[in-house]
């Protein structure tokens, strides 16, 4: 009780003409900043940080201003994954597997509004589980060791299969080889530099915001200039078709169970320190194709498959402002940014926020509720307005896309040797697509490697060299266990599946086989 | 040296002809105030960056606002190689540095540069080093958690946001070779992403020990989660923290301070340096930085100019021959 109505004082403190303002126009420059491909989350936020600093804003206003602008990115980043095939962030690029095909599919309308309300889902309860949970959560965070986010890391590989289930050797590639780009970096168990050939751009590792942008973005450009005019080539083809924008009920209802498990997934991964946002809307994927996906239909533009990563990293969206909030300890990039906001406000993060700062934390929290319903509101009513990319004829889109991920690269690095860096992975992804290589392992990969590896290696050396510290615990061997039947009964039984359901291949430039 | 020298020459020319006014005259004053944050949003020397500038403006001394520019790469390699070759005669410019940049220096962690490269402007603060344990620990001294390490070092665990051979690591060793431990390589350190996720597996029970600065501990000692068992200042800090023992006060002589400051590039001319060091001073000495840093757990150093530069030299160096000692430069 006493929470609620410190919600209420919070809500008094968001609801205020100025605070509302700066919530909208936070909702509004995040869903942009969210689909343009290169600018995440975190760059947003870093980018209005000055704005807020200029405004003479306090703390409370500052907060909302830029928490709106993160909820509003992590919706935004769909946008460009469904009708472009190019995720905006890195949480979308399992919105990308469905949404691009259902948009082929001419239901563009529909996957963008479905996928606004998967969002609106995810972000709307992992909100009320921040704040109903929150001091409990905290004691979830402090029973993952080393071990145990190792075994959640492999468990995560292990689901793999169930994204291309097309070719395993395939996909084994490709995670193998986002592995090997996790590698390079300065080693920080050991402080010695792998693969970075004495080139200091190289000593930080790579950064998957370059690899996400070359492989999806410029690699469907080139793909687009191999085949200009050649019978293959899209710019002859007439315009997709923009189909429906309301999706009935009976769609959004058909997803209902699929949002309530993967909006708790997303946040239980959300909560979890070095987890993040990616791991919740990748293990919310695979989890449910691998309970729901009966007549193999995931990756071809299965409205739950839009549904299930879109509630998934929504909901870590919110998680992650529980290690934040809670324990001064940021769950994401992004949630390392909005802290670094709190320290220049000169409010201490710490167990004690809540006592310390209870406006801060509520006023906060009632204006994610706000930001959340604004951006439900907004998005559905754009979706038309966001569908028009899809009518404008590729040999202008895609330069617009080139372009874009140039400037989009360049401003959050600086340094032209990331734009080659961009170019050298559009050209990986290029063969790769040839190949036909799926690429999301190639991020996965790239993206957990490092802390996987990591985790393991501090692990193995707290115990001093001893590898049963691994299965140390019930919960190491509960993560194990899911990640072994998860591994191991797809082989078993989806080789009887699949030769009954022979699926037809998509053409080349689908990222999902 | 002579391309460089005439590089140096040829934009001295073009700065000339092109504000001749500005160069000449005592009072300079950037045109567009630029702050490099060698690292993403989100660090330490993002926050140098963005809070020196939100006081620098608040206050007045510089005209207008300073734009912060992140360039991460290389744990600041990227940033310093950048100033040195493509910006060294930029006035407007100055980059966050910190006890690590010094160390990276000293280290050779930077190919090819090196810190006379730059000119040193000044101090903002140092954040004192401190170990902690969780507070159900049964140690209660620092010289108690040393000997354990000294009879069993394979038991104690000290978890820290630095790499191996970082801050974090080097202010453990500097305790443990005061206390006598004969191979300070025996002790063993585990690197986190940051001091946060450190104190949490602090708590979660996986280390034994957690070594940090102030401010990262701040927020869990308040809660009563951790005891900070020594700070490795010279003697007790004020306010608040005046409860936690040094390290001094308890037979062992280590001092870590993790300072905080700026560099600027090394072309910047004298009257561009003088004015920045100028203005840090007086922003130093403003009751809004003191405010800034009695919120953050930041102590006072206060050097500035020349002194600062003698300061990074000898820290550097101390810094340099400890890494060879403890065998992580050979």
């Amino acid at each position: 009780m006493e929470t609620l109505s410190n919600l209420g004082d919070g809500f008094l403190i968001a609801m205020t003409w100025q605070n509302l303002f700066l919530a909208l126009m936070g909702c509004f420059l995040g869903t942009i900043m969210g689909a343009l491909p290169g600018l995440g989350p975190s760059n947003g936020v870093a980018i209005l940080i000055p704005l807020a600093f200029t405004l003479g804003l306090g703390a409370t206003p500052s907060l909302i201003l830029l928490t709106s602008v993160y909820y509003g990115a992590m919706y935004g980043g769909r946008i460009s994954s469904i009708l472009l095939n190019i995720p905006g962030d890195e949480p979308a690029m399992m919105t990308c597997l469905d949404g691009y095909p259902m948009a082929q599919k001419g239901r563009a309308g529909e996957a963008l509004a479905l996928s606004g309300v998967a969002s609106f889902v995810g972000a709307f309860f992992a909100t009320w589980g921040l704040v109903l949970l929150a001091p409990q959560l905290v004691k979830v965070a402090l029973l993952f060791g080393p071990a145990e986010y190792f075994a959640l890391f492999t468990l995560a590989f292990a689901t793999l299969g169930g994204i291309a289930a097309t070719n395993q050797a395939k996909s084994a590639f490709a995670a193998a080889l986002g592995l090997g780009l996790a590698m390079v970096g300065v080693d920080t168990q050991t402080g010695v530099p792998r693969l970075t050939f004495g080139e200091v751009h190289l000593y930080d590792g790579i950064d998957f915001l370059i690899a996400i942008v070359g492989l999806f973005a410029l690699s469907e450009v080139f793909v687009f200039l191999e085949h200009r005019g050649t019978d293959r080539d899209i710019s002859t083809k007439p315009p997709t078709e923009v189909g429906k924008i309301i999706p009935s009920w009976s769609l959004i209802r058909s997803c209902i169970p699929t949002m309530g498990r993967t909006t708790v997934l997303g946040f239980i991964a959300g909560v979890l320190p070095g987890a993040g946002a990616s791991l919740g809307s990748f293990i919310s994927y695979s989890m449910e194709k691998r309970l729901v996906d009966k007549d193999k239909t995931f990756g071809t533009g299965d409205p739950r498959g839009v549904a299930a990563p879109e509630a998934g990293n929504n909901a870590a969206a919110g998680g992650a402002l529980v290690p934040m909030l809670a324990l001064g300890v940021p769950g994401s990039g992004t949630t390392a940014v909005l802290l670094a906001v709190l320290l220049a406000l000169n409010i201490t993060p710490g167990p004690l926020l809540f006592t310390q700062n209870p406006d801060v934390v509520w006023g906060l929290i009632a204006a994610l509720f706000i930001g959340n319903f604004m951006l439900l509101a907004m998005n559905i009513p754009m979706v038309g307005l966001f569908t028009r990319v899809l009518l404008v004829p590729p040999r202008i889109l895609m330069p617009i896309v080139a372009m874009i991920s140039f400037v989009g690269i360049y401003g959050i690095s600086g340094s032209p040797f990331e734009l080659l860096m961009m170019v050298g992975f559009g050209v990986m992804g290029w063969v790769l697509r040839k190949l036909d290589v799926p690429l999301v392992p190639v991020i996965l990969g790239t993206l957990l490697g490092n802390e996987m590896e990591v985790n393991f290696r501090r692990a193995v050396e707290i115990s001093n060299g001893d590898y049963s510290v691994l299965i140390g615990s019930p919960l190491a061997i509960g993560l194990w266990t899911v990640a072994i039947v998860g591994f191991i009964l797809p082989i078993v039984i989806g080789g009887r599946i699949k030769r009954r359901m022979h699926m037809s291949r998509d053409e080349e430039g689908s990222i999902s086989d | 040296m002579s391309f460089d020298s005439i590089r140096r020459g040829v934009a001295v020319a073009t700065f000339v002809v092109a504000a001749p006014f500005a160069a000449m005259a005592q009072d300079f004053t950037p045109e567009n105030p630029e702050c490099i944050a060698p690292a993403n949003p989100g660090g330490g020397w993002d926050f140098t960056c963005r809070q020196v500038g939100k006081v620098l403006q608040d206050t007045g001394l510089i005209p207008s606002t300073m734009q912060v520019v992140n360039l991460s790469g290389g744990g600041g390699g990227v940033a310093f190689a950048e100033v040195v070759n493509k910006r060294n005669d930029d006035n407007d410019l100055v980059v966050a540095a910190s006890t690590a940049t010094a160390t990276r220096l000293a280290q050779g962690a930077f190919p090819g540069n090196t810190m006379d490269q730059v000119r040193w402007l000044g101090s903002i603060g140092a954040d004192y080093g401190v170990i902690a344990v969780s507070a159900d620990s049964e140690v209660d001294t620092l010289p108690d958690l040393l000997e354990q390490v000294r009879s069993n070092p394979s038991e104690v665990n000290f978890g820290g946001g630095s790499a191996v051979g970082g801050w974090d690591h080097l202010k453990v060793l500097i305790a443990a070779q005061e206390a006598g431990v004969e191979d300070v390589r025996e002790v063993k350190y585990i690197a986190f992403a940051g001091g946060g996720e450190a104190v949490t597996q602090l708590l979660a029970g996986s280390l034994q020990a957690f070594t940090g600065d102030l401010s990262e501990a701040q927020g869990f000692v308040e809660s009563g989660d951790i005891k900070v068992l020594a700070v490795l200042a010279p003697e007790r800090l004020d306010g608040e923290f005046s409860e936690m023992p040094t390290a001094r006060e308890q037979g062992i002589d280590a001092i870590g301070a993790n300072w905080r400051g700026f560099y600027a590039p090394g072309g910047m001319s004298d009257a561009a340096y003088n004015y920045w060091v100028a203005q840090l001073d007086t922003l130093y000495a403003s009751d809004e930085w003191q405010a800034v840093m009695e919120a953050n757990g930041l102590a006072p150093l206060d050097l500035h100019g020349e002194e600062f530069q003698a300061f990074v030299a000898e820290s550097v160096a101390n810094i340099e021959s400890l890494s060879r000692e403890i065998g992580i430069l050979q």
